[in-house]
């Protein structure tokens, strides 16, 4: 299946200049966020997390712990939103999923042999299909970073198309592992592909390769999502993950999506964290902001 | 999939745009009901016995008064001025001197804030400008020229220098820190002593920078600052006690001066208007060159004389980089200075207004499609939406004069000879910036562009290590650097 009928060529994807973009990026985070705008931020800033737990040692019970999690952030604070959706791997998605019926907190499943996706095609569908029939919502595969630094855009894109036809009704974020692309050329490379591919999200990061998301590449990737909608008409959302665990760096993502991309992005269908410890930062801030004082760690639940 | 077409697609910024204020604190600012004139080493009462107000252009509210200098106030400050030359200033070692440039620099850091408040109160422009931007620049000016103090022999190897002598001073309101710090640092650090006015408009910055020269206790007489209108520039411009003017403002003025001085001694440096070409290629990252356009033009709400007020898009991204303007001056923040959220502030006068509409109604009726962004702007003080106009004409008016506002004229080129052409097409030649992703291009461009400080990539970047200055009716004379030594001493 192919997404759109226009298919440019990838090898003259837009150039971005280093320096200008960082010193785009660091602009945003002069904006002073004060007050209701900041309380407003907060809790959308929450309601945008993927509460993600992906380890080798996940066990049914902290997925469950999670998901109660992902429903009751800090029930001390009234009228909390919840989380947009709990991030897993495949085989903890059925757990998931029956933890949270009826509540709208959507299940995300990592796939395609996440995080490094060094498997053959079919394998990758397979681990996708799968997590699609054990109830998944949202797909988070990976894309091959070493055929893409080697220059095979085409096998990248096939891949992706592939992947998003196995996931059916399921959203696709496309992982472009950025610590890994290094340049800023070459995540806005990428990002053209896995849209023009078919993704329906765009991420950064697996959250384990370090530099995870930074300011810079996440801007890049926004412009390659405002370019890719002025073209197509069609949204694309996007989801920075790794490396964002406090709320002002989240306020300052935000502020950077909004003057991006605009009000209609500003909401979880649009736009997501991939974070675990970002949402007790907030409840914390969103404490301070309430009570005056800031509350020991020992307050908020770990999950 | 539903394709919509691209001009039915349209962003909304409104959200962006509308955030709790966060205003700085005007407390943190001391600001006197009266200033008198700075005239050796003390605060003296003019003996025109005249003073005059100084508002704060967002709310039109008066801030204080200052002294009017006349003919007999500016003999007064000229003789201050000579008197420590000849006794103290000449005589003393160059490390010395050093010392009391480096104390300066150090007590405008130590005063940052408040400096920063100020210029943002009494010129409009937004605090984080004053505080990122106009504040720090002028420390470092005077770290830099501070440090070169007993090290001319090195800056003019194998050559002796003498200072000049008594420099006149006359600054703009645009920068009125930062341009205090660009005339005083390099005459002081080459030994001569100073006669300075600030713009009418703006001159409660130099009168806090005198404070601090008190502070300081640099020897009396050493710096004079002495406010006035174009009647004190006059009398400091015809004085003949006077070695060196270095003026800084219109070409208008910048053509007074120059025959004022003509058949005289004095030296002099002239840093005039400007009308800059930014020159974006098919090839350049869009994205951050639109960025840069903003800085270019938006920067100081326009104020900047080597702001990029016209814009040359090679015709196959012409679309495009319009379309990202927009988009990007829906995010821009106008209103309150203080607010650190505002990216334009007020501007600088009633009378800076009123040229800025009047050019906005010549450019449409020259023909040329002008566009505003939809934000608001408050109903007290003197604002302007950031405005850019496309289908304009080399001969348009609004792209050959220099509008000093938030104005951009936008035009296309086909080739690299035509947009070379048309950006020397001017009387002008301060800046210009040129934006592609190609090294051997970018060094085509610095070559042929007529132009006294070159940008490829960036723009409205200062630095004190470099020179800046203009070609053509820009003016002439280097600031900045090791250029800007030389303008303060005679070679022997």
């Amino acid at each position: 299946m192919i997404a759109t009928k226009f298919i440019p060529d990838f090898s003259v994807s837009p150039h971005v200049d280093q320096v200008g973009i960082e010193e785009r990026a660091s602009r945003f985070t002069k904006r002073s966020i004060k007050n209701e705008t900041k309380i407003n931020g907060l809790k959308l800033a929450l309601n945008m997390i993927d509460l993600t737990t992906l380890e080798g040692k996940d066990t049914d019970g902290k997925v469950k712990q999670l998901c109660y999690k992902a429903i009751h952030l800090h029930d001390s604070y009234p009228d909390l939103p919840t989380v947009a959706a709990i991030c897993v791997y495949p085989s903890m998605v059925k757990v998931a999923k029956k933890a949270l019926e009826g509540t709208g907190v959507k299940v995300a499943s990592v796939a395609t042999a996440f995080p490094s996706g060094q498997a053959p095609r079919d394998i990758k569908i397979r681990d996708t299909k799968f997590a699609v029939a054990q109830g998944a919502d949202e797909v988070d595969m990976v894309i091959s970073r070493g055929k893409f630094l080697e220059g095979e855009y085409n096998f990248v894109f096939d891949e992706i198309a592939a992947i998003k036809e196995a996931c059916g009704e399921a959203r696709l974020k496309v992982i472009l592992e950025t610590g890994e692309l290094v340049t800023y050329d070459k995540v806005r490379k990428a990002s053209d592909i896995a849209m023009y591919a078919g993704a329906d999200f765009i991420k950064t990061s697996t959250g384990k390769i370090s530099p995870a998301a930074t300011m810079p590449v996440t801007l890049v990737m926004l412009e390659a999502i405002r370019d890719f909608y002025y073209k197509t008409g069609k949204r694309i959302a996007m989801k920075p993950a790794g490396g964002i665990s406090k709320s002002k760096l989240a306020l300052h993502y935000l502020v950077m999506l909004n003057e991006v991309l605009g009000e209609e992005w500003m909401n979880n269908h649009w736009f997501r964290f991939g974070a675990s410890s970002l949402a007790n930062d907030i409840l914390m801030q969103l404490m301070k902001q309430k009570t005056g004082v800031y509350q020991s760690a020992n307050y908020f639940s770990i999950d | 999939m539903a394709t919509k077409k691209s001009n039915t697609i349209k962003l909304k910024f409104d959200s962006a745009r509308n955030l709790a204020p966060a205003p700085e604190s005007k407390s943190a600012a001391k600001i006197d009901p009266r200033y008198d004139l700075f005239i050796n080493g003390k605060f003296e009462k003019p003996l025109s016995k005249k003073y005059f107000g100084t508002i704060n252009p967002a709310t039109e509210e008066k801030l204080s008064e200052v002294a009017e200098a006349n003919q007999a106030d500016v003999n007064r400050a000229v003789k201050a001025a000579r008197a420590a030359y000849d006794n103290v200033w000449k005589k003393m070692p160059a490390k010395e001197r050093a010392k009391y440039i480096y104390r300066i620099a150090r007590m405008i850091q130590e005063r940052a804030r408040e400096f920063a408040i100020i210029e943002s109160l009494d010129g409009g422009k937004p605090i984080r400008e004053s505080r990122d931007f106009d504040v720090p620049t002028a420390a470092n000016h005077f770290f830099y020229y501070a440090g070169w103090a007993d090290k001319l022999e090195y800056a003019f190897p194998n050559r002796t220098t003498q200072p000049l002598g008594v420099a006149g001073q006359i600054i703009p309101w645009n920068f009125p820190l930062l341009m205090a710090a660009w005339k005083i640092a390099p005459a002081l650090a080459t030994g001569n002593t100073v006669v300075l006015k600030p713009a009418e408009t703006t001159p409660l910055t130099a009168l806090k920078l005198a404070e601090i020269i008190q502070e300081a206790d640099l020897p009396p007489g050493v710096v004079n600052i002495i406010t006035g209108a174009g009647a004190t520039g006059a009398a400091i411009v015809n004085h003949p006690d006077i070695n060196k003017i270095a003026f800084t403002g219109s070409t208008d003025v910048g053509k007074i001066i120059q025959r004022a001085i003509a058949g005289t001694n004095k030296k002099a440096t002239l840093e005039l208007g400007g009308k800059a070409a930014n020159i974006i290629f098919d090839d350049a990252p869009l994205d951050q060159a639109v960025e840069g356009v903003i800085n270019g033009i938006f920067f100081n709400q326009g104020h900047v004389c080597c702001a990029g007020s016209r814009l040359y898009v090679q015709e196959s991204v012409f679309k495009e980089v319009v379309r990202k303007l927009k988009d990007r001056m829906e995010t821009m923040i106008v209103g309150d200075p203080l607010d650190k959220n505002t990216d334009i502030g007020a501007i600088n006068s009633r009378q800076q207004l009123e040229t800025i509409n009047k050019y906005l109604k010549i450019g449409q009726q020259e023909g040329a499609e002008m566009y505003q962004s939809s934000c608001s702007i408050p109903r007290k003080g003197f604002f302007c939406r950031p405005t850019i106009f496309t289908n304009v004409a080399q001969s348009n008016r609004i792209a050959q004069e220099e509008i000093f506002g938030p104005v951009l004229a936008i035009q296309s080129f086909r080739t690299d000879d035509e947009v070379i052409e048309k950006a020397n097409n001017t009387p002008f030649g301060l800046s210009a910036g040129v934006w592609t992703d190609k090294g051997s291009k970018i060094f085509n461009m610095t070559t042929k562009l007529r132009a006294g400080v070159v940008w490829a990539n960036t723009f409205n970047k200062f630095d004190p290590t470099s020179p800046f200055g203009g070609y053509k009716e820009s003016g002439y004379g280097r600031e900045g650097g090791l250029h800007g030594l030389a303008a303060y001493v005679n070679i022997v």
